[in-house]
């Protein structure tokens, strides 16, 4: 193996997790995490070593998933039902499923701008490029996104997820 | 004030911790000023914090095979002394880290990997739902005298509570052919941090080390011929914040 395939395959954790959230569905993410990978492999010659191959890798990620929204409507759900029986769910399952709910009827901008930065503690600068986006608009999409995030987690006659103190 | 007025872009960057400290005082004091936005910017913290603490363990998981299988095998080391080193001053750093303890090198490699072990451990045991313990926190002291019994050491499971976790209970876990303890706890989301106590009759006492294994942060230290690790997915900053109280509550046995 490489040093390239190494340093790719310590991403591949975060890709999982950023795939999960983005698209609330595991099937979808792994498949998602797959496409990018041999994406990657095949583009190889056009990461410049120099660069941090994380925000690479996540650029990848994101246009492959911007191509599969398109070709899916827009009106394909994308939040599926939880799997397993309410009675057997966990408070962490019951967090995670409106976490998923509300983070599905964000706009896929908004959304992908929320987790990169929020979960995947991105910079605001590898955040921008991995959207292909100026620094500002991404602060906006922030905005916008976590204050949506925000009405739709508080809202809809849902519980309200548990807190910490 | 320092910096001129309070813009959105603080208030996001508040809300990641990412502003300085001066910057970030100028805002708190802002934000004291207006209970309104205060409490809108502390709900949006939350629910940043509620977004990692839900999807931050999938970044836990074992890799499924068909997804690294044009890679051939995974590397048997993914993760690099150096690198590992590194991040040890990075998250002292980064964490306002002034006592001397965690700034030290790491050691020479043990015999026994015992932090791999413990993080294994902390994949095997974290996602049960039904059975995560042997002995459950309602039985706390019989737990802590059995374990301490079994490990010929006296043992305490700390309180943590005012890190928001709460006792799960405990259990004997196997490391090479000796016995060593388990304690788990858990949050209001769910979310479980497990603490090992391993026997290392030789062991020097060490300074605090950090590890990350495939997305599961691990603080461990030598003391007292027990080898203890803190693990879990929670942000670095919180384990350590943990791991201190850990530490600690040990101190003071």
């Amino acid at each position: 193996m490489t040093g390239v395939s190494a340093l790719i395959l310590e991403q591949v954790p975060a890709l999982r997790r950023y795939a999960r959230a983005l698209t609330g569905d595991r099937e979808r993410a792994d498949d998602l995490v797959q496409d990018t990978l041999a994406r990657a492999l095949s583009r190889l010659h056009l990461w410049r070593p120099a660069a941090s191959i994380r925000p690479w890798l996540f650029t990848i990620m994101h246009n492959l998933f911007l191509n599969e929204r398109r070709r899916s409507s827009r009106t394909t759900p994308l939040v599926g039902e939880p799997a397993e029986p309410a009675l057997d769910r966990a408070d962490s399952r019951a967090v995670m499923d409106d976490l998923d709910r509300a983070l599905g009827q964000l706009a896929d901008d908004q959304r992908a701008a929320i987790l990169l930065v929020g979960v995947e503690e991105m910079s605001y600068e590898d955040a921008a490029r991995v959207l292909g986006i100026p620094i500002g608009t991404l602060m906006s999409r922030l905005s916008r996104g976590r204050e949506q995030l925000r009405r739709l987690l508080d809202g809809d006659g849902r519980p309200r997820i548990r807190r910490v103190k | 004030m320092s910096g001129g007025p309070v813009g959105d872009n603080d208030l996001q960057a508040y809300i990641d911790g990412r502003l300085a400290p001066a910057r970030a005082a100028a805002v708190e004091a802002w934000l004291a000023e207006r209970p309104e936005e205060a409490q809108r910017v502390a709900a949006l913290r939350q629910d940043r914090e509620a977004l990692k603490a839900a999807f931050g363990p999938i970044a836990a998981e074992p890799v499924p095979a068909r997804l690294v299988a044009e890679f051939g095998r995974r590397p048997p080391q993914p993760w690099r002394r150096s690198a590992a080193a590194a991040l040890i001053f990075a998250v002292g750093a980064a964490a306002g880290i002034t006592g001397g303890y965690l700034l030290q090198p790491p050691p020479a490699p043990e015999r026994r990997d015992v932090v791999r072990d413990a993080i294994g451990a902390h994949r095997v045991f974290v996602p049960e739902v039904r059975h995560p313990v042997e002995v459950a926190a309602a039985e706390e002291a019989h737990l802590v005298q059995w374990l301490s019994k079994r490990l010929g050491h006296p043992l305490k499971a700390p309180d943590l509570t005012a890190n928001g976790f709460r006792l799960v209970g405990g259990r004997l876990l196997s490391e090479g052919s000796r016995p060593a303890a388990l304690f788990m706890y858990e949050n209001n989301y769910g979310h479980r941090i497990t603490i090992h106590c391993i026997p290392e009759p030789g062991g020097a006492a060490t300074a605090f080390q950090y590890r990350e294994l495939d997305g599961v942060n691990a603080f461990y230290w030598i003391d007292d011929k027990l080898a203890y690790a803190v693990i879990g997915t929670v942000q670095r900053e919180k384990l350590l914040e943990v791991a201190k109280v850990v530490y600690a509550a040990l101190e003071l046995k």
